[in-house]
């Protein structure tokens, strides 16, 4: 049976892994490498590069720890952040990342999808959506990796789910932003809604706290996989105590 | 030099090089048809679709080079579905003619209910005897990426599960195949391409 995925998500600046206190005053967590290993053997199924740095500017080459990531690393990993065409795309997976994920630039211009999905296939191709519950609608935002520049895109989180799939998204991160960063639970009325819609891969991620989290969003929303930053970092929640817990409550897990 | 890689122009060459490079083993990544004649072992790895990398092959005058081969191969991924006489990938133009080393087909991967690409790390099952899965245990879990995928035959050394069962792994001859990626399978994966090295030609 197919496994659920466990999936600790790293923010890379200027070649260092780092946390962000609300998006400035970055603290270094340390090398990428070393955290790349590190997660790799505590049981990590697969890890998310956010990189940070690209995110305000359009280089098309590979930042070049992505060569070193996939030569040690022996799990899959995808790279996100500040990639906008074909060429920076292809450059990132042919030094070695699984996959790719786009979020604003998507917004900005849908078409990227259908570009991407069309040159590399769909199965490389990860959609991340920033999702807003603004009491009535979920709504999609961009550009939410700082607060100055965030904006409203009128865009329905449902409708664009669908839209990101047909286009060619190859699997979809729905990351609920008011549980983010409080580790009070994923947001399972919304994904829920978002599983029943999805047809591809949907990865849950903003809120994990504690083993019944993740407990919840695998056996009530049935996602593919569960993403957490903060708990994994500060060591919160050690991932081989997490995913023993998972097994014994009856999950299907890589031990 | 102890393995060849084949230069499909996918985009993974990188990590199943740097795969062998963990092992300690050298490798050479080449589309040169001498290199690959002569090479002991020929790995031929694959993501994307199957139609661009069909034509790459041709375009690289590589098909007849890799049907002749009688060496130990293993394709990974679209690599191994490859192998096979026919894809439903891309049938709005038809099917796909892939090398024909193997008799069967590729298949569009029936998941049911379950979603599509077939995503993750899955198990793999009923295990055959052979030593390609020497120290590998039914249940360890392998990293998969695909939508369509080779149905159980007298081929399969070990099958995997998602909607409907597949092979996982196969085996005619000298030529073996992985659907998933053993470059990203840990463990499972270093140790059944460490068994590939050792396989005897």
């Amino acid at each position: 049976m197919l496994a659920r995925r466990i999936i600790p998500c790293l923010d890379v600046r200027d070649g260092v892994v780092v946390k962000g206190v609300q998006f400035r005053n970055h603290e270094v967590v340390g090398g990428i490498l070393d955290l790349a290993l590190r997660y790799r053997d505590e049981g990590a199924d697969e890890l998310v590069f956010y990189d940070i740095t690209a995110s305000t500017d359009a280089r098309t080459i590979s930042p070049d720890w992505v060569r070193k990531v996939s030569a040690v690393l022996d799990i899959p990993f995808c790279v996100a952040g500040g990639i906008k065409t074909v060429e920076a795309a292809r450059a990132r997976l042919e030094e070695g990342a699984d996959k790719i994920s786009i979020n604003s630039p998507a917004l900005t211009r849908p078409d990227l999808i259908n570009e991407l999905s069309d040159a590399f296939g769909r199965q490389c191709i990860v959609v991340g959506i920033d999702s807003y519950f603004d009491g009535e609608d979920y709504r999609v935002k961009s550009h939410t990796g700082d607060p100055d520049e965030t904006k409203d895109t009128g865009r329905e989180t449902f409708d664009w789910i669908i839209e990101a799939v047909q286009r060619g998204a190859g699997e979809i991160v729905l990351n609920c932003m008011n549980q983010d960063g409080v580790r009070k639970g994923y947001d399972l009325p919304q994904l829920i809604a978002a599983r029943k819609i999805c047809r591809v891969p949907l990865i849950a991620s903003g809120g994990a706290g504690e083993t019944s989290h993740f407990e919840d969003v695998f056996k009530r929303a049935g996602v593919d996989g569960a993403l957490a930053a903060s708990v994994f970092h500060k060591n919160i929640l050690p991932i081989p105590t997490l995913k023993s817990e998972l097994r014994t409550a009856g999950i299907e897990i890589r031990i | 030099m102890d393995v060849v890689i084949v230069d499909t122009g996918c985009a993974n060459l990188a990590s199943v090089g740097f795969a062998f490079d963990r092992l300690g083993v050298s490798k050479t990544i080449t589309q040169e048809p001498e290199i690959i004649c002569a090479a002991p072992r020929v790995i031929l790895p694959g993501v994307g679709a199957a139609p661009y990398a069909m034509q790459k092959l041709r375009e690289r005058n590589l098909v007849d080079v890799l049907q002749n081969l009688t060496q130990p191969v293993m394709g990974i991924c679209l690599g191994m579905q490859l192998l096979f006489e026919n894809s439903e990938e891309g049938s709005l133009e038809g099917d796909v003619e892939g090398l024909g080393m193997i008799d069967g087909n590729v298949v569009d991967l029936d998941t049911g209910d379950l979603p599509s690409p077939h995503m993750g790390w899955n198990t793999l099952e009923n295990l055959a005897d052979d030593p390609l899965l020497a120290g590998i245990t039914s249940g360890d879990h392998a990293y998969f990426v695909h939508s369509y995928a080779v149905p159980l035959s007298k081929y399969t050394l070990a099958s995997s599960e998602h909607g409907s069962a597949f092979s996982a792994i196969i085996r005619k001859n000298n030529i073996y195949g992985c659907q998933f990626h053993p470059e990203r399978s840990g463990k499972t994966g270093a140790r059944i391409l460490e068994n590939f090295l050792k396989v005897s030609s």
